[in-house]
C-alpha cells in the first residue's frame, strides 16, 4: 500500500525536477536572445522579458565593427571546421578499415598503441607543438588546425566500432573477385556503407573545432586570419562593459546560435551518436 | 612510383598503407611536439624583451622551480573547481539516466527533455563564459531581475569573491556536461537486459535496492569511463574561467587552474618552464588514467558480479 502511495507522487516530483533543470539549460539562451533584440539604452533600463526592437540595428553595428570583425571570424570558423570534419573523418575511416579488414604482423601493436593514446589531453604537448609549426613556417595559417585531425584517436575508435558491426568482410572478398582494387573498394564500398557514421562524427568534429579556443589562440595572430572563440576572448580582454550592451549579447548570439540551430535540425542524430561512441566496449 | 605487378596473395601492405596517414600525422604533430617538450623541461629557455635567453641545460631546475611555484595551488584549484562541477554533474546524471531509461515510468516530452539537457555541451565554452560573465555582472539581467522581484536588496557581485567565481564555474561545467553524461548513462542502462529488471521486481526490490544492486554494478564499466574522461577533462579545464577572470584566475588567483597557467607561460613565451609544467600534467593525466583503468579492470572487487550471476541463474530456474 504504501509503495502504491509513492508510485503516484514519485513521477510528479520527477516532472518538477526535469522542469527546473530545462529551465536552467534554457533561461541563459531565453535571456541571450532577448536582450540580443534591445538597443543598450533599453538594456541599461534593466531586464525587460519581451523582445526589443533594435534586433537589425544590432545585427548591422556586429556586421560594421571592425575592431571585432565577427562574421570574418565566423566565415574563418566555418572553413577551419569543415575542413576538420572532412579530413577527419575520411582519415579515421581509412585507418579503422586499415585495421579492421587487412591482417599483418603491426596490426595488434598499432591498434593497442591508438587505445593508448586515446584520452592523451592535446594540450600536453601545446609547447613542442608551437614550436614545430612556428619552424616549419605554418605560424598563424589554417595548416597546422586542420592537418593534424587526421589522427584522432577517438575517432578513429567509433568508426572502428561501426566497421565491426555493419561491414563483413566477405563484401570487401567478392569486391576483389570482381576485380575491384584496395583503394577503389574503400571508397566505393566503404565509404558508403559508413555514412551513417561519417555524418555523426562529422557533426562532432566540426563543434569541437568551432568551439575550440586553447590551439587557434596560440597559433593564429593576425586579425583577418582568428576564429569565433578568439574574437570572445578579445571582447572580454577589451573594457568592453562600456561598449553598446545590445551589440555584445548580439556577437554573443552570433556565436552561438548557429550551432544551436544545427543542433535542433540535428538532435536525433547527435544524441545517437553520443550513445554509440561511449557504449561498446 | 614503382608499379611492379606481383601476384601477391597478402593484402597486408594495403593495410599497412591504409594506417600510414594516421601515423604520419601523429608522428610529426604530436610525438616530435611531445619529445620537444619533454627536452626543453631540462633547459633554461625563455624571452626577456626581445633578447632569448638560452636553452642551457639546467636538469631539473625548472621542476624544481615550478613546485616552489603556485603550480600546487593551481591543480587545487582546478582540482576544487572540478569537484564543484562533477559532484552534481554525475549525481544528478545518474538520476536522470534511470528515469529516462525505466519503462513504466510515464515522462512526458521525454524527447524535449534529452534534447534540451544535452544543448549546453554544443555551446561555445569561451562564448557561454562570456554570457555568464555578462549576465551575472552587478548590473547584468540576472542581479537585475533578483532586485525587481525583491529577493535581494542590492546586486551581487558574484565574480568579486572566491566562493562565488568557483561556484559560477563549477555550476558552469555542471551544466555544460551533465547532460552528455546523462545520454551516456542512459544508453549504459538501456543496455541491461529486460529480464534483470523483471527479475528484480519479481524479487519485491524497490527502486533504490533495483537501482543500487542493480543497476549501478551492472554500469560500472561505462560509470568508469564517464569518470576517465571527465576527470581528462578537468584537467584540461581552460576555456570557462579563462574567459570569465579574463585569464586572471581573479580573486587573487583562486581560480587559475593548470591550463591556464600553462598558456600564461606559452604566452610569455618561457619554453622551459612550459615544457616542465607540460611534463607534469602528462605524467599526472597518465597516472590518473592508470588507476581509474586498473580500478574498473579488477573484475570483481567485492563479489558482487559473482552474487549478480547467482541470483540470475536461481531466477532462470525458478521462471523456468
Amino acid at each position: 500500500m504504501k509503495a502504491k502511495k509513492g508510485n503516484r507522487l514519485v513521477p510528479v516530483l520527477i516532472h518538477i525536477v526535469l522542469i527546473f533543470l530545462a529551465f536552467l539549460c534554457l533561461f541563459f539562451f531565453y535571456v541571450l536572445l532577448i536582450n540580443a533584440t534591445h538597443s543598450h539604452a533599453d538594456l541599461q533600463k534593466g531586464f525587460s522579458a519581451l523582445p526589443g526592437n533594435a534586433l537589425l540595428e544590432n545585427l548591422k553595428g556586429v556586421a560594421n565593427d571592425g575592431t571585432f570583425p565577427m562574421f570574418k571570424g565566423i566565415f574563418n570558423s566555418i572553413i577551419i571546421s569543415t575542413s576538420c570534419a572532412a579530413i577527419c573523418t575520411y582519415f579515421s575511416s581509412l585507418t579503422a578499415y586499415g585495421l579492421y579488414a587487412y591482417e599483418y604482423k603491426a596490426k595488434k601493436l598499432a591498434f593497442t598503441f591508438i587505445m593508448a593514446i586515446l584520452v592523451m589531453p592535446t594540450q600536453v604537448t601545446a609547447m613542442g607543438f608551437l614550436r614545430l609549426v612556428t619552424n616549419m613556417g605554418l605560424y598563424d595559417t589554417f595548416y597546422p588546425l586542420i592537418i593534424p585531425s587526421i589522427a584522432s584517436p577517438a575517432v578513429f575508435y567509433f568508426m572502428y566500432s561501426y566497421l565491426q558491426s555493419s561491414l563483413p568482410l566477405s563484401l570487401v572478398e567478392a569486391a576483389r573477385i570482381d576485380g575491384s582494387g584496395e583503394f577503389r573498394t574503400f571508397n566505393q564500398i566503404v565509404i558508403p556503407i559508413m555514412k551513417p557514421a561519417i555524418a555523426v562524427q562529422a557533426i562532432f568534429v566540426f563543434v569541437g573545432s568551432w568551439n575550440n579556443y586553447f590551439v587557434p589562440a596560440l597559433i593564429l595572430q593576425s586579425k583577418s586570419k582568428i576564429t569565433v572563440p578568439i574574437l570572445i576572448a578579445s571582447l572580454r580582454n577589451a573594457d568592453y562593459m562600456s561598449f553598446d550592451m545590445g551589440k555584445i549579447y548580439m556577437m554573443i548570439a552570433v556565436a552561438i546560435v548557429p550551432i544551436v540551430i544545427a543542433y535542433l535540425l540535428l538532435s536525433k542524430y547527435i544524441i545517437a551518436g553520443v550513445t554509440l561512441g561511449g557504449v561498446k566496449e | 612510383m614503382m608499379k611492379k605487378k606481383r601476384k601477391s596473395i597478402s593484402y597486408g601492405k594495403w593495410g599497412y598503407l591504409f594506417i600510414l596517414p594516421f601515423f604520419v600525422s601523429f608522428f610529426i604533430f604530436s610525438l616530435i611536439p611531445l619529445v620537444d617538450t619533454i627536452r626543453y623541461s631540462f633547459f633554461e629557455y625563455y624571452r626577456s624583451g626581445i633578447k632569448e635567453i638560452g636553452p642551457n641545460f639546467v636538469g631539473m631546475k625548472n621542476y624544481v622551480s615550478l613546485l616552489e611555484s603556485d603550480m600546487l595551488k593551481y591543480a587545487g584549484n582546478t582540482l576544487i573547481l572540478w569537484v564543484i562541477g562533477f559532484i552534481p554533474q554525475i549525481v544528478i546524471a545518474l538520476l536522470l539516466a534511470s528515469w529516462f531509461s525505466d519503462m513504466r515510468l510515464k515522462i512526458h516530452g521525454k524527447q524535449f527533455f534529452k534534447v534540451v539537457v544535452y544543448l549546453p555541451n554544443l555551446i561555445m565554452a569561451s562564448a557561454f563564459a562570456l554570457l555568464f560573465f555578462t549576465m551575472l555582472s552587478t548590473n547584468g539581467p540576472v542581479n537585475s531581475i533578483l532586485v525587481s522581484v525583491g529577493v535581494i536588496m542590492k546586486p551581487i557581485d558574484f565574480f568579486g569573491s572566491v566562493f562565488g567565481t568557483r561556484s559560477v564555474i563549477g555550476f558552469m561545467n555542471f551544466l555544460m556536461w551533465f547532460g552528455n553524461t546523462t545520454i551516456l548513462l542512459m544508453a549504459a542502462i538501456m543496455g541491461i537486459s529486460i529480464d534483470i529488471f523483471e527479475a528484480t521486481d519479481l524479487d519485491g526490490c524497490n527502486r533504490m535496492q533495483r537501482f543500487f544492486y542493480v543497476t549501478l554494478p551492472l554500469i560500472k564499466p561505462i560509470l568508469a569511463y564517464t569518470i576517465i574522461t571527465a576527470i581528462i577533462g578537468g584537467l584540461q579545464m581552460f576555456d570557462v574561467p579563462q574567459i570569465i577572470t579574463n585569464g586572471q584566475g581573479n580573486p587573487d588567483r583562486t581560480s587559475m587552474t593548470l591550463i591556464m597557467f600553462l598558456n600564461n607561460h606559452l604566452k610569455s613565451k618561457n619554453y622551459g618552464m612550459a615544457g616542465a609544467l607540460s611534463v607534469y600534467l602528462f605524467l599526472l593525466s597518465g597516472g590518473l588514467c592508470y588507476i581509474v583503468f586498473k580500478m574498473t579492470n579488477r573484475n570483481d572487487p567485492d563479489g558482487s558480479k559473482a552474487a549478480l550471476k547467482a541470483e540470475k541463474k536461481e531466477q532462470r530456474r525458478k521462471r523456468g
